[in-house]
């Protein structure tokens, strides 16, 4: 079975993003930018389903500008994956026009398997994955933090707000992962060097005759509200006092 | 506009969740509910006391009993021709079902929005909240999902509405519901308290988070949360993490008990109307956005603390 990863360049997380002046959006400009950290997860499972014999090629995809494949791809072959599609794209496009892009690259590839991460870290949508199970109307078994495939069914740990949950869907589907599924591999030196002849082929969003002009305008982009600044007491006492006064503790 | 509201339950109760979401949709326009489960009779009456709230839409089917997506998203995209919006809590279901809905409606779903600013118009958090975003939606039909401390709760008893059953397309034959392990708690519900007691790393190990966190949560009566690096070290179980990957909380006072405060925490407490620090590191992060700090040993501080309570 042929496993399909699904991969996002984004602003690296350890990076504070910046509001630009005129609001007009984040600034981006000469910023550490990487894999986003849900889909390395991704590029780890399906590494390990290959590494047990369960998942015969690994293929990763990516929506974006041309400089992933120096970076992110490079990455994701790195850590396993057999080979990438980079689709180029220098607008942002929304889960939903990626979804749709992705819905293709499954018709041509035919994956027995989708792993997607849960989340992109940037715009926080929370859509991909479920949208593009919708519209192959294959199951999907989302948050995912265990997952057991054979050849016919994947058996997926979710986690719910309650607890864990687990599903039983029938393949091909879409998985998506949370961060408690594993830990993702280094990309070593090494496997950096043997990367770079693993292939990528170039594709352009025109290339798939999917619209996807944007649905949602950003109007603007601001700054969370400041908090006051705090004060520090010295004492437990006081911080009890404190609390009394907020009517928390009697 | 007419707006339909998922309603969250577990076939016994309607969660709380529900009612914010029903005060955000009431912003729109008028609202309906939509209870998909089975023997979920009194989910609905329940849900028909919801204040504002017009029909309650209850499609009762083994099929609908655990929310699977493929079983529930033709349900409610044949309910949508007769309306302009659907909100759903950003709670896991939520989360899991909306997209779906949206991509079968051909529009782009707005995630966990914070405001309405107009008909078409939402504010969103981008960037693990640390940018707020005003999008305007271009579509005919539109599917939302709520961020629940961000809107006030509905009142649930003033409600007067009507409960009429619906039927849809039943068990797809894509998935099935295996099971589920629900951590058993006694304490308040994480999203929903009042006053949240939280632990960090700093805890050391599980023993220890048990015994210093959860007697001050109870002196407090308050729910016990965690820091992802508590969750992934194993002193709690993960649906205890909030922050940008867990629970997003905004409780009246939420305490951090050895949280250093990375902003992947701080994106899932920091519209806490109090936020209490207690860190040994007078420069960690946690102290730029706590009213009130702290500086001390935790393994002292807090069962002092939890004494004179």
């Amino acid at each position: 079975m042929k496993v399909l990863v699904p991969v996002k360049r984004v602003l690296d997380y350890n990076v504070k993003p910046r509001v630009k002046a005129d609001g007009s959006g984040i600034d981006l400009a000469n910023l550490k930018m990487s894999l986003n950290p849900f889909d390395e997860i991704a590029i780890e499972e399906a590494v390990r389903l290959k590494e047990k014999g369960t998942a015969t090629e690994v293929v990763v995809v990516t929506v974006g500008v041309a400089k992933a494949e120096t970076d992110i791809l490079l990455t994701a072959r790195a850590m396993g994956a057999d080979r990438a599609i980079l689709i180029q794209s220098d607008d942002e496009v929304e889960p939903l026009g990626v979804a749709k892009l992705l819905a293709k690259v499954v018709e041509e590839e035919a994956p027995g398997l989708v792993i997607l991460g849960k989340q992109a870290i940037d715009d926080d949508a929370n859509q991909t994955g479920q949208m593009l199970a919708a519209l192959l109307n294959w199951p999907q078994g989302t948050f995912a933090s265990k997952v057991e495939a054979d050849g016919e069914r994947v058996k997926v740990t979710r986690e719910v707000d309650g607890g864990l949950e687990t599903v039983d869907l029938k393949l091909p589907a879409i998985v998506t992962t949370d961060l408690r599924l594993n830990e993702p591999r280094y990309a070593t030196l090494p496997n950096i060097m043997k990367a770079k002849s693993k292939p990528v082929a170039k594709k352009t969003v025109a290339d798939y005759g999917v619209d996807v002009s944007p649905r949602i305008k950003t109007l603007k982009v601001t700054e969370p509200g400041k908090r006051q600044a705090g004060i520090k007491v010295g004492s437990v006492d006081e911080l009890v006092e404190r609390l009394k006064g907020m009517g928390v503790a009697k | 506009m007419k707006t339909l509201v998922w309603v969250e339950h577990d076939n016994k109760v309607v969660k709380d969740a529900t009612l914010a979401t029903v005060t955000a949709a009431s912003k729109l326009g008028d609202v309906d509910l939509l209870v998909a489960g089975s023997g979920a009779q009194a989910v609905a009456d329940a849900a028909a006391k919801i204040a504002g709230a017009g029909k309650v839409l209850l499609a009762d089917d083994a099929a609908y009993e655990h929310a699977l997506a493929e079983n529930v998203a033709p349900l409610i995209v044949t309910l949508m021709q007769a309306y302009d919006a659907v909100l759903f809590p950003s709670t896991t279901t939520g989360k899991n079902i909306a997209p779906r809905v949206a991509a079968l409606l051909d529009v782009m779903q707005i995630s966990d929005i914070l405001s309405v600013e107009g008909a078409d118009t939402f504010t969103r958090p981008i960037y693990a909240g640390n940018a707020i975003a005003t999008v305007q939606s271009s579509d005919a039909k539109k599917v939302i999902t709520v961020r629940t401390t961000a809107f006030e709760k509905a009142d649930h008893e003033k409600g007067n509405g009507v409960v009429e059953p619906v039927s849809g397309q039943g068990d797809k034959g894509l998935s099935s519901f295996v099971g589920s392990e629900i951590a058993e708690s006694a304490r308040p519900e994480l999203t929903s308290a009042k006053v949240i007691v939280s632990g960090g790393r700093a805890l050391g190990n599980s023993e220890n988070f048990h015994a210093i966190i959860e007697p001050l949560a109870d002196k407090l009566g308050a729910a016990v949360g965690a820091s992802r690096a508590a969750v992934d070290a194993g002193y709690v179980p993960n649906d205890y993490q909030v922050g940008q990957t867990g629970k997003i909380v905004a409780p009246e006072v939420y305490v951090a008990v050895g949280i250093s405060g990375a902003i992947q925490h701080l994106s899932g407490m920091k519209d806490s109307k109090t936020i209490i620090a207690i860190n040994k590191d007078e420069d960690a992060p946690i102290f730029q956005v706590a009213d009130i700090g702290l500086v001390g040993d935790l393994f002292t501080i807090v069962p002092e603390l939890t004494e004179k309570l």
